[in-house]
């Protein structure tokens, strides 16, 4: 991971390739976040990848619920030859969850921004094939946004164990 | 592992369940003891049932951790052939026990009672663990219990169960295939001719899926 | 992708085409080919779980893969949302479930990143044990069914004689077999037993002959080679673009590992080499799985040796539970152990992603808490999910048994995929 100068250099560096990018940056347990607006994502990710970031981890999707913005898209990105860690947040409000898909950049995306579509609701636009992943086909609803309700079933007693011999017998 | 019955000699109790019976308030415990004895096992019937009992044919069918504990099963220490159970199918034709090894999700629901369709009579089902029994770990928006599509016949609780606690679950199955005879509460439930059979093909069906019928996959 | 005429064999195979015919299938009316689609659902003998494959076919060549998921979705995620985070910790571990101890790991990783507690060293040990025991299991798991799918179906009892062994272990230790919620926040539930060291030292001083056993089995089979050899062919390139690690990576030449790259959980103490393929075909995947196994025997041997006394878990009792003779005489461990058992332990607000090596990549676990004592997010960046993609390009222009061949070697877990 970057230390915490090196964080802000590389703040520093990202501004001035591109001044309203970075909306903030945040060093926490060792790990650093850029966190971004969510117009210019794929800019930062594309400057990104050409100082060494050229792997993708992971891509999240997180609900902040109740704080607005409220759908945050983390993307995890790795430097295999310093081995350095580095995650872009950026947050969009359920009003307008639009953010421009990574695909060109990670094949890796792909698969991951349908699963944070499914759960999540955000529309990646410029993604080739944005459908349900995880869900049926018809399933209405974003699961995990945290005001979906849990669901679940009660349990299907029969209560007559009097009746049922048991394993000892 | 029977349970004990105290001989029904008193006509008086014989009559008011005939009268309930034909009432329709004849339920539970009361009901099975009615239909039991008033069927006649035939020796030919018995045996039948003993060879069905131990020659079931499990259908290949590993939903999740159940599945890797199921294959546990037709592996050498815990092993299933000693029963004559380990030809297992992968054809829902030719199998006769599902064991529903793992959680049922909703997408996979309509699936696995397709499954069960497929397979011809007489067939069992065995819930293996608790999601598919009940929820098990997870009670969310994303699983069913197995009860709640097909009928069940045997219920095995762990999670994972253990394989001998699995050998057990089966065991108890056939004791049940070999000891009771063919009516019971399948037959009251519904439970029986539930097979799917396929209609007529067309004539020129080569092709199932056309080139551009997997737009949504 | 694979070519089809990689060997002699396969040479010969290609030289019997139609093509002297082909004038005349030409000239005849109607005749054309087209492509055939076929689902091979998600009930199949083949698919190692519920995945559900739409395989485009010319003839037997495979043109195109199309992965469904989602038969197994278990809304993981969502359900540990509802508990503490201890409570949390079964719900994990079922996600992939042959690498429980790793997702178990993965998560109180994360967790005690977020809390900032240190991991005793006996601990670390016996959790760097448990685990490597976990990837051989693993492993063993994978060769059984993967040769089973090939038609060497012996290996399967074999294999899953040696996944008997370790369970035992697991048993031994832990008290049940699979999903063992062994690794808590802090450490390891409790320590050891007397004699489960002796157990793993016989397990580890036998586990490399049975490595060997199935190498003589397999690797100079004509019929593995042949399925093996130049199928499923995918370059580094494109795995590292599709965010691959693992054994898959390792089988292409990159020698890309967590446990050496970035060491967590006392990894850097230990001595091991990293087994790294050359073509990157199916047949150096199943190399490099085997020999990753008797790699871990390495790492345990060397675990075992050196594993040090001391606390099994964090002394901090807001975070872990206070050992049961201190509730007889204090106050505090009462209160403690009674609001960590009602309520949970509360986690201060951030969000970490925790990044560890399992047997199929890279698994990693984002925790994200807001000061309560249950997790905001949990997500799990499972490998099966994301190496999904390259079934497809392993397939591609290869036959219908590579495919099989190729989702062997690929090493799904379903259960990963869906979460």
């Amino acid at each position: 991971m970057p230390d915490a100068t090196g964080l802000e250099l590389l703040a520093q560096d990202l501004r001035e390739a591109d001044s309203d990018a970075v909306l903030d940056t945040l060093f926490f347990r060792d790990r650093a976040t850029l966190i971004v607006d969510p117009a210019r994502v794929r800019p930062t990710l594309e400057w990104l990848k050409g100082r060494g970031y050229g792997f993708l981890a992971s891509v999240h999707g997180v609900d902040y619920y109740p704080e607005e913005p409220r759908l945050g898209v983390l993307y995890e990105l790795l430097d295999m030859e310093k081995v350095d860690r580095i995650t872009v947040k950026a947050r969009v409000h359920t009003e307008k969850p639009e953010l421009e898909s990574a695909v060109p950049l990670w094949g890796a995306a792909n698969v991951q921004e349908r699963e944070v579509y499914d759960m999540f609701g955000v529309v990646f636009t410029g993604h080739p094939d944005l459908r349900r992943i995880l869900m049926p086909d018809d399933y209405e609803g974003f699961p995990q946004r945290r005001d979906f309700p849990m669901g679940g079933e009660p349990v299907l007693f029969t209560y007559n164990e009097d009746q049922v011999p048991g394993w000892f017998e | 592992m029977a349970v004990t019955r105290e001989p029904v000699d008193d006509f008086r109790i014989r009559q008011l369940r005939a009268r309930d019976m034909l009432r329709g308030d004849l339920d539970g415990p009361e009901l099975e003891r009615h239909v039991e004895e008033g069927v006649l096992t035939t020796t030919l019937d018995k045996a039948i049932d003993w060879a069905r009992g131990n020659s079931l044919f499990p259908l290949t069918f590993g939903l999740a951790c159940c599945a890797i504990e199921f294959m546990t099963i037709v592996s050498a220490r815990v092993d299933v052939a000693r029963f004559g159970f380990e030809a297992l199918r992968a054809s829902p034709r030719q199998a006769d026990l599902l064991i529903l090894s793992g959680r049922v999700s909703i997408k996979m629901a309509p699936i696995v009672r397709r499954i069960y369709d497929q397979m011809l009579e007489p067939k069992w089902a065995i819930a293996m663990g608790a999601c598919s029994s009940s929820m098990g770990v997870f009670n969310n928006y994303a699983i069913v219990p197995a009860d709640k599509f097909m009928p069940i016949d045997v219920h095995v609780p762990g999670c994972p169960p253990r394989p001998e606690a699995l050998m057990h679950g089966v065991l108890k199955l056939r004791a049940m295939i070999q000891g009771h005879p063919d009516q019971g509460w399948r037959q009251r439930y519904g439970a029986v001719g539930t097979e799917e059979v396929v209609g007529e093909k067309a004539a020129d069906a080569i092709n199932v899926f056309g080139p551009g019928d997997t737009e949504g996959a | 992708m694979s070519t089809p005429n990689g060997s002699a064999y396969r040479q010969r195979e290609e030289s019997l085409t139609l093509s002297h015919l082909e004038p005349e299938l030409a000239a005849a009316e109607g005749l054309s080919t087209e492509l055939l689609t076929l689902n091979m659902g998600p009930h199949h003998p083949a698919t190692h779980g519920v995945l559900r494959l739409l395989v485009t076919l010319e003839g037997e060549v495979v043109r195109d893969v199309k992965p469904i998921v989602g038969y197994l979705h278990t809304g993981i995620e969502k359900t540990c949302e509802d508990k503490a985070y201890w409570k949390a910790i079964p719900v994990i571990e079922r996600m992939d479930y042959l690498a429980y101890f790793f997702n178990a790991m993965a998560f109180c990783g994360a967790v005690e990143e977020l809390l900032a507690v240190e991991v005793p060293k006996r601990a670390q040990y016996l959790r760097v044990i448990h685990l490597e025991l976990n990837r051989i299991m693993s492993h063993l798991v994978w060769l059984g069914t993967s040769a089973l799918d090939l038609g060497a179906i012996s290996m399967f009892w074999y294999c899953f004689r040696e996944k008997e062994t370790i369970l035992d272990l697991f048993e031994f230790s832990t008290g049940q077999r699979m999903h063992t919620r062994y690794f808590q926040v802090g450490g390891v539930i409790e320590d050891v037993p007397r004699g489960w060291v002796e157990k793993v030292r016989g397990f580890t001083a036998d586990m490399p002959n049975r490595v060997n056993q199935y190498a003589a089995i397999l690797d100079r089979n004509e019929i593995v080679l042949q399925r093996l050899r130049n199928t499923g062919v995918v370059d580094e390139e494109t795995l590292l673009d599709l965010g691959i690690t693992g054994p898959l990576l390792r089988a292409s030449g990159n020698p890309w590992d967590l446990r050496k790259a970035a060491p967590y959980c006392s990894y850097e103490d230990f001595e091991f080499k990293i087994p790294v393929g050359t073509v990157g075909d199916n047949y150096d995947r199943y190399r490099v799985r085997m020999a990753e196994m008797v790699e871990s025997v390495r790492i345990i041997d060397q675990a075992l040796d050196g594993l040090p006394e001391g606390p099994y878990i964090t002394e901090d009792r807001k975070v872990a539970l206070p050992p049961r003779h201190e509730l007889a005489t204090s106050m505090e461990a009462l209160i403690h152990h009674f609001k960590l058992v009602t309520e949970g332990f509360r986690v201060p607000p951030g969000e970490v992603y925790y990044p560890i090596e399992g047997p199929r990549g890279e698994l990693g676990c984002f925790v994200r808490a807001d000061g309560s004592a249950k997790p905001a997010r949990v997500h799990m960046r499972e490998p099966s999910f994301i190496m999904m993609p390259a079934l497809a390009e392993m397939a591609r222009d290869g036959y219908i048994a590579d495919l099989i061949a190729s989702l062997g070697m690929l090493d799904p877990i379903i259960g990963g995929v869906d979460r």
